[in-house]
C-alpha cells in the first residue's frame, strides 16, 4: 500500500489541475459549483494521503477543515445564492475557449519552470506539486480576469485558495494549525460577505454582470 | 504583557459591544471610549517596551519591538482621533439619510474590529497570523467601504475585495514558501513561521526559495500598500466609503501593509547575497511616486485626489526603505508617521467640506474659509504639510530621502523631484479655490470636530522642528533593526 501513496497523491494533484482547466471552460454556473466541489474533494483526498504517508495527524484536521468548508458549507451557500438569485441555468458567453486553454497551458509550463529549481531541492514526496499548486493559482487568476459574472469570479477566488492550501499540504505538510484555522475563518467570512454583496449588486443593477461595475474610472 | 492584552482585548470587546448597541445614539461616544482605552493601553505598552526592551510572550506568538510598538501607538492614536472626528460626521450623515440605524451598528462594530485586526497584524510574531490579520483587515474595510450601499460604493467595495483578495492570496503563497524554507533548515519537528525564529536562521534559508517567496510576498502585501500597478482599488475605496474610513485606510492600513513588507524584507536580506528586495522596492516605489503624481493632476474628485497622494507617499516610503541604510530607514519611518498624521487630518477637513457641499467634485466646493475658518485653515495647512513645505515634518523626511537618494541612487533624484513638483503644482491649484472662493453654503447642523485636525497638524509641525530625544533614539533603533 505504502508504495502507492506518492503515486496516488500525484494522481489527486493532477485531478486538481485538470479541474482548474475544466472550470475555465465551464459556462453554466451550476456546473461550475459542482466542479469546484469536486476540486475541494480532490484536495481533501490529497491531504489525507499526505497525512497518512508522513504520519502527521495535523493534516487530518486540515483535511477535515477543508472538507467541511470547501465540500459542504461553501458549495451549499453558493447553491443557495444562485437559487435565490435564479441564475442557476445562466449561460455565460465565453469568448474563445481554445485560446484561453492555450494560454492556460502556457501558464502551466511557466509555473513548472518557475518551481523547477525549488522542486529539485525538495525532498517531499510529490516533487511536481509546487508547480501544480502554482499553476492552479495562476489558472484561477486567469479565470477571474476572463469572467464577467459575479459568481464565477467568486469561484475563481475560492479555487485560488484551493491551490494555495494544496501548496501548503504537499510542500510543507500543512501550515501550523492556528494559521490553518485563521485562513479558514477568513475564507468563510469572505464568502459570506461576497454572498451578501451579490444580493446588493443585483438589487442595484438588476443583474450580476460585473460590466455594470465599471463606472469608477479615471477620466 | 498585560498592556498587550488590553491593546488587543479592548478593540475586540468594543466590536462585540458595538455590534449590539452600535445603532444607539450613545454608540458614538462608546466608540470613542473604546478607542481611548486602546490608545491608553498602547501608551502603557510603549512605556513597557522603553523600560524593558522587546517583549516576546504567549508561546512566542506575540512580539513587540521598537519597530512595531511605534506603529501600534500611531495606529491607536489615529484610531482615537478618527473616532472623535466620526462623532459629528456620522451624525450629519444620519440626518442626511445616508446612514440608517442598522448601518450605524455595522459601521461601529466594524470600526473596532478593523482596529483589532490591524493591531493583531502589528503585534503578532507569526507570519501566518500576520497574513490572516491582513486578510481580516481587508474584509472589515470592504464592509466599511460598502456601508452606504450606493451603486458606486458597491462597485468600489467589490473591486477592492477582488483585487486585494487576489493580491493577498499571492502573499499566502509567499508565506507557504517561507515555511518551506524554514522546514528545510529545521526539519518537520522544528519548522516554524515565528518571525523571531526565522530571523535567527535567516542566513541559512535557501536563497532560491526565499527569492520566489519574497517576490510573492511583495506582490501580495504591495497590493495593500497601494503600489503601482496594483493600486487600482485604492482611489475607489477611499472615495466611495465614509470619510472616517478613508482617513484610517490612508493613515493606518497602508502603514500596516508596509510593515508586513518590511518584516519580509529583513528576512530576505539576510538570506540572499543580492540586493533583490532593495531593488524591487526601489523600482516599484519610484514607479508609484511618478505614476501617482501624474494621475493626481487629473482628478476632479477631492477624495480621489488625496488618495493618489497617498499612493505617491507610500511609493516614496517604499523607495526609502529600498535604499536602506540608517538614514533612509530613519526617513522612511518618520515619513510613515507624518504621512499618517497629515493625511488623516486632511481627510477630516475634506470630509467636512464634501459633506457641506453635498458633493466630492472639487469645482463645486468653494469658500470653505468663509463659513468654517478653522476647517479652511486646516485644509490649507494640511495640504501645505503633505506637499512637503517646511517647517512641517514631511519636509524633514522628504529632505532626508532626497539627499540620501542623491548620494546613493543619483539616477532617481530627478524623477523624484519631477513627481514632487507635479504633485505640488496640481494639488495647490485645486485646493486654494476650494478654501478661498465664494460660497453661499450654510453651516451644518453639527459643528465638525476640529481638535483632531489641529492636534495632528501640531504633531507634524513638532516633528518637523524638533524630534524629541527618546523618539529619535526609538526611530534609530528601529532603523538599525531594518538594516540594509
Amino acid at each position: 500500500m505504502t508504495q502507492f501513496v506518492p503515486q496516488l497523491t500525484n494522481l489527486f494533484a493532477t485531478m486538481i489541475l485538470m479541474l482548474s482547466f475544466a472550470m475555465i471552460s465551464q459556462r453554466r454556473i451550476g456546473n461550475l459549483i459542482n466542479l469546484f466541489t469536486l476540486q475541494g474533494a480532490a484536495l481533501v483526498a490529497a491531504s489525507v494521503l499526505v497525512g497518512y504517508a508522513t504520519a502527521q495527524p495535523d493534516l487530518y484536521v486540515s483535511a477535515a477543515l477543508t472538507f467541511v468548508l470547501k465540500v459542504v458549507l461553501i458549495p451549499w451557500l453558493l447553491y443557495r445564492v444562485i437559487r435565490r438569485l435564479n441564475v442557476r441555468w445562466d449561460v455565460e458567453t465565453l469568448i474563445n475557449i481554445p485560446t484561453t486553454m492555450l494560454v492556460g497551458i502556457g501558464l502551466v509550463i511557466f509555473s513548472f519552470s518557475l518551481a523547477l529549481p525549488i522542486s529539485r531541492l525538495s525532498s517531499s514526496m510529490a516533487s511536481g506539486s509546487l508547480g501544480i499548486a502554482l499553476a492552479c493559482v495562476l489558472l484561477s487568476f486567469m479565470m477571474m480576469i476572463t469572467r464577467s459574472k459575479a459568481v464565477p469570479q467568486v469561484i475563481g477566488f475560492l479555487s485560488m485558495e484551493n491551490g494555495l492550501i494544496f501548496a501548503a499540504t504537499a510542500v510543507t505538510n500543512g501550515m501550523p494549525m492556528i494559521v490553518e484555522f485563521g485562513i479558514a475563518l477568513d475564507v468563510l467570512v469572505g464568502v459570506l460577505i461576497l454572498g451578501v454583496f451579490m444580493f446588493q449588486i443585483r438589487e442595484q443593477f438588476d443583474s450580476l454582470d460585473i460590466h455594470n461595475l465599471e463606472t469608477l474610472k479615471e477620466d | 504583557m498585560q498592556a498587550l492584552f488590553f491593546v488587543l482585548g479592548i478593540p475586540l470587546l468594543g466590536s462585540l459591544v458595538l455590534g449590539f448597541t452600535g445603532h444607539r445614539s450613545y454608540a458614538r461616544d462608546i466608540n470613542v471610549g473604546f478607542s481611548l482605552g486602546t490608545f491608553l493601553a498602547a501608551c502603557a505598552l510603549t512605556a513597557e517596551v522603553i523600560s524593558v526592551g522587546s517583549i516576546l510572550v504567549w508561546h512566542e506568538q506575540f512580539y513587540v519591538d521598537p519597530l512595531n510598538v511605534f506603529l501600534v501607538t500611531l495606529t491607536a492614536f489615529v484610531g482615537l482621533t478618527t473616532a472623535i472626528f466620526s462623532r459629528p460626521y456620522m451624525r450629519v450623515e444620519q440626518d442626511h439619510g445616508k446612514m440608517t440605524p442598522p448601518r450605524m451598528r455595522l459601521y461601529h462594530g466594524m470600526y473596532q474590529l478593523f482596529s483589532f485586526t490591524m493591531l493583531l497584524g502589528l503585534t503578532t510574531n507569526n507570519t501566518g497570523i500576520l497574513w490572516v490579520a491582513m486578510e481580516a483587515a481587508t474584509l472589515t474595510t470592504v464592509v466599511l467601504v460598502s456601508v452606504y450601499r450606493t451603486a458606486a460604493s458597491l462597485e468600489a467595495a467589490w473591486k477592492y475585495f477582488i483585487l486585494c483578495g487576489v493580491g493577498i492570496a499571492q502573499a499566502l503563497f509567499g508565506t507557504v514558501l517561507l515555511y518551506m524554507a524554514a522546514y528545510k533548515v529545521l526539519g518537520a519537528e522544528g519548522a516554524t513561521l515565528l518571525w523571531t525564529n526565522l530571523d535567527g536562521i535567516k542566513t541559512r534559508l535557501d536563497p532560491d526559495i526565499i527569492t520566489l517567496a519574497f517576490a510573492f510576498l511583495f506582490i501580495g502585501y504591495g497590493t495593500k500598500v497601494g503600489l503601482v500597478p496594483l493600486h487600482n482599488w485604492l482611489p475607489d475605496a477611499h472615495a466611495e466609503g465614509p470619510t472616517p474610513v478613508s482617513a484610517v485606510l490612508s493613515g493606518l492600513l497602508l502603514n500596516v501593509a508596509m510593515y508586513a513588507v518590511l518584516r519580509c524584507k529583513v528576512l530576505t536580506d539576510g538570506a540572499l547575497d543580492s540586493a533583490l528586495a532593495s531593488q524591487l522596492m526601489m523600482g516599484f516605489g519610484l514607479l508609484s511616486v511618478v505614476v501617482a503624481a501624474f494621475f493626481l493632476s487629473r482628478q476632479k474628485d477631492v477624495k480621489r485626489m488625496f488618495s493618489y497622494s497617498s499612493i505617491e507617499h507610500m511609493g516614496l516610503i517604499t523607495f526609502a526603505f529600498g535604499m536602506g541604510g540608517p538614514v533612509a530607514n530613519f526617513a522612511g519611518l518618520l515619513h510613515m508617521t507624518v504621512h499618517s498624521l497629515t493625511k488623516s487630518a486632511i481627510f477630516f477637513t475634506v470630509g467636512h467640506a464634501a459633506q457641506k457641499a453635498g458633493t466630492q467634485v472639487m469645482s463645486e466646493i468653494r469658500g470653505l474659509i468663509k463659513v468654517n475658518p478653522a476647517v479652511g485653515w486646516g485644509m490649507v495647512l494640511g495640504t501645505l504639510a503633505i506637499l512637503g513645505m517646511p517647517p512641517f515634518g514631511v519636509f524633514a523626511s522628504e529632505f532626508l530621502i532626497l539627499t540620501t537618494a542623491m548620494r546613493q541612487q543619483p539616477w532617481a533624484t530627478p524623477l523624484l523631484l519631477l513627481a514632487l513638483g507635479v504633485a505640488f503644482a496640481s494639488m495647490l491649484v485645486r485646493v486654494l479655490p476650494m478654501v478661498f472662493g465664494e460660497t453661499s453654503l450654510k453651516r451644518l447642523a453639527h459643528p465638525p470636530a476640529i481638535v483632531p485636525v489641529f492636534v495632528h497638524l501640531g504633531l507634524t509641525l513638532v516633528l518637523g522642528l524638533y524630534i524629541p530625544r527618546y523618539l529619535d533614539g526609538w526611530y534609530l533603533q528601529a532603523a538599525r533593526m531594518l538594516g540594509g
